[in-house]
């Protein structure tokens, strides 16, 4: 079926759809960027997060599977995605060691380690998340299933304001801050340089790593080697654009879960042929704004002065 | 003096950031309660044991030396460019689309046209991560890697689509080639002339970068930026046009992917090829030289993976976590550049830009 030949009802439901979805499939991408940005203020960057968040969905799912708790598997990731930021942070603060391309080391090793240790989980059904049911009141299922919500999205919001309190009056928000803005400010003032930023970056793991638990625990509700394509690096492009504000994260990745639910949405209620194309949007957005938003002359606004993205 | 120096620092620390991937990978092993001694032997004889394994070794080893290029070229020039994947598709869906388009003579010609168009749709996708970078100061590591994935996906609508051949039932694919357009076997062996190109390609990157003004010029914009435009160099030329060698590299790998092996874009096409061509030119510290030997190494770790599933029962993601282990471990090893005994007046000469840590 093609586009135009959509009902108002159907584009209704089209609309309820992505909506609702906004926050099914918004949740991996708000935890994701929020570890993110908590370890872009510390001033390095970690493309690793796309094999923390497909390591820790394992690790979630695996836990899962093996103790019939849910919240023990969402525990279980988020130690595992901490786990592997905490190697990547480490080893950036080698000398030499360029945190861009370390990442994508990172990424390869979470990513062929997860697939590895995650095999005998391809089969097996694991106790899911139950969620929380908001839509009780109406009659209608579709919306009835968009405001069934993800039981972490509240963590997630709580986690976004939490941080963004954290960052602009606490001690330790002060020095990450400081530390990520200019290294030989924060040396001056006896600050640890590596040791700030090492804590950043694996509490970001932690971070990203309920991401994970969100893939495979909730939706899709899984575990399979295709359960993430690229969430992780679109988390990072989702950074710049919220300009390191942990509640513009958030709206971000609404936006963005909103645009990856698109597809599917269509898909629902009968037109078929796009799902490539529509599964391509979000990566199209994010380039998108990445070319909107950037410039060759200047740093962004907000951007932390020691981060190796900006030139 | 120093640069000897270089050379044998190049050589070894490499060596022993993949023996010790080789040894965590051991410890991996064991983990999982098999014997270590037994998955490293496999590697080496699924690798290099008897002329089936060497050949297909060789096989694999060819498409890793032309994304490697993808990864070291613009290296050269100072980009992090890692979405040499997304420029392999573009390259293979080309290969596929050109007949499509126009009639193609029969033989080499038609293959020399599929092959320049899958040149051309690689180039054309890195250099436009490389022009975003010059034009917008995107991050040219995101926009490549976000271009790959973009290209995925319209690989797999044209095939799945508009280009499907009907007769595909089970695995969507294009139409076949046209017999006489398929790249062959080199004689007797088993492995296909895509080889030689690959050969060829690093060769020919060698000699651009060592020997020729422009790849000099090319050198200096990847070593210093702010040196290059005071001697007058165009930067974003020569940035673009290192994106659109390394690029039209890993679509040429794509294109022949197709010609040669599948014989029709389809989803076997996308195997990751780029991703460890990154690997490759990492290990090869971006020298096109270097690339050969190690995509031959890590195409024959690739090559061994199905006798570690066979025989030892590993998952065929074994040789994922070998190959991560090694990327993290070269990388590691750069803090160690420099530091290789010796009296400090010779390391401190052998001190020279190498664009590998060189941020974005």
């Amino acid at each position: 079926m093609s586009l135009e030949a959509l009902s108002p009802d159907a584009w209704g439901a089209v609309v309820v759809a992505v909506l609702g979805g906004a926050i099914r499939v918004g949740t991996p991408f708000l935890f994701v960027s929020l570890g993110e940005c908590i370890t872009e203020k510390s001033g390095r960057i970690n493309l690793g997060l796309e094999g923390v968040l497909v390591f820790s969905a394992m690790a979630a799912f695996g836990a899962s599977w093996l103790t019939g708790s849910p919240w023990l598997g969402v525990l279980a990731a988020a130690v595992s995605g901490a786990l592997l930021a905490l190697v990547h942070g480490l080893l950036c603060s080698l000398t030499r060691v360029n945190d861009l391309a370390m990442g994508i080391a990172v990424m390869m090793l979470g990513i062929g380690l997860a697939f590895f240790l995650g095999k005998p989980l391809i089969q097996p059904q694991a106790p899911m998340l139950a969620p929380i049911a908001l839509g009780e009141w109406s009659e209608s299922s579709a919306v009835r299933a968009a405001l069934s919500i993800n039981p972490l999205f509240p963590v997630g919001v709580l986690l976004a304001l939490g941080l963004t309190w954290a960052l602009a009056t606490t001690r330790w928000g002060l020095t990450v801050r400081l530390v990520g803005d200019s290294s030989d400010a924060a040396r001056a003032m006896g600050m640890p340089l590596q040791g700030t930023r090492i804590v950043a970056t694996t509490l970001g793991g932690a971070i990203a790593g309920l991401g994970g638990a969100c893939l495979s625990l909730y939706y899709p509700g899984s575990w399979n080697e295709s359960l993430s394509s690229g969430q992780g690096l679109i988390a990072v492009a989702l950074v710049i654009f919220a300009r390191w504000r942990p509640v513009a994260c958030l709206w971000a990745a609404l936006l963005f879960g909103g645009a990856g639910a698109l597809g599917p949405a269509l898909q629902s209620v009968g037109v078929t042929g796009y799902t490539y194309l529509f599964n391509a949007v979000p990566y199209a957005l994010t380039l998108l704004i990445l070319v909107l938003t950037c410039s060759p002359h200047r740093s962004l606004r907000g951007a932390p002065g020691e981060l190796s993205v900006q030139r | 003096m120093s640069r000897s120096m270089q050379f044998v620092e190049a050589l070894v620390l490499p060596v022993l950031a993949l023996t010790g991937a080789l040894l965590a990978f051991g410890l991996f092993v064991v983990g999982t309660g098999r014997d270590p001694v037994q998955a490293w032997g496999l590697l080496f004889l699924g690798a290099f044991g008897d002329a089936f394994s060497i050949q297909n070794t060789l096989q694999r080893a060819a498409p890793l030396m032309l994304t490697a290029l993808c990864v070291a070229l613009p290296a050269r020039a100072g980009l992090t460019v890692i979405g040499g994947e997304g420029a392999l598709v573009a390259g293979a869906l080309a290969c596929a689309a050109l007949p499509y388009l126009m009639p193609l003579p029969q033989g080499a010609g038609g293959t020399l046209l599929v092959l320049v168009a899958s040149a051309l749709a690689g180039a054309g996708w890195i250099a436009l991560a490389g022009w975003l970078r010059q034009w917008r100061g995107v991050n040219e590591t995101i926009s490549s890697l976000l271009l790959a994935y973009l290209a995925i996906n319209l690989f797999k609508h044209v095939v799945e689509g508009p280009m499907r051949d009907p007769a595909s039932l089970n695995k969507p694919s294009t139409l076949p080639l046209d017999e006489s357009i398929r790249i062959g076997s080199m004689g007797t062996m088993d492995v296909h002339w895509g080889l030689v190109w690959g050969l060829a390609a690093c060769v020919a990157a060698f000699i651009w970068l060592s020997f020729t003004t422009h790849g000099l010029a090319t050198r200096i914009v990847g070593g210093n930026r702010r040196a290059a435009g005071l001697i007058g160099l165009p930067s974003t030329a020569l940035i673009l046009t290192a994106c659109a060698l390394g690029g039209a590299a890993a679509g040429l790998a794509g294109g022949i992917e197709v010609a040669a092996v599948h014989t029709a874009a389809n989803a076997s096409v996308i195997v990751g090829l780029g991703y460890t061509g990154i690997l490759v030119s990492f290990v090869a510290r971006h020298h096109p030289l270097a690339i050969i030997p190690v995509a031959i190494l890590l195409g024959g770790f690739g090559a061994a993976g199905s006798m570690l599933q066979r025989r030892m029962g590993l998952p065929d993601a074994s040789v994922h976590v070998l190959l991560g282990f090694a990327f993290v471990l070269v990388l590691a090893a750069e803090c160690w550049r420099g530091r290789l005994r010796l009296p400090r007046w010779l390391s401190a000469r052998a001190a020279l830009p190498v664009p590998a840590r060189e941020g974005a």
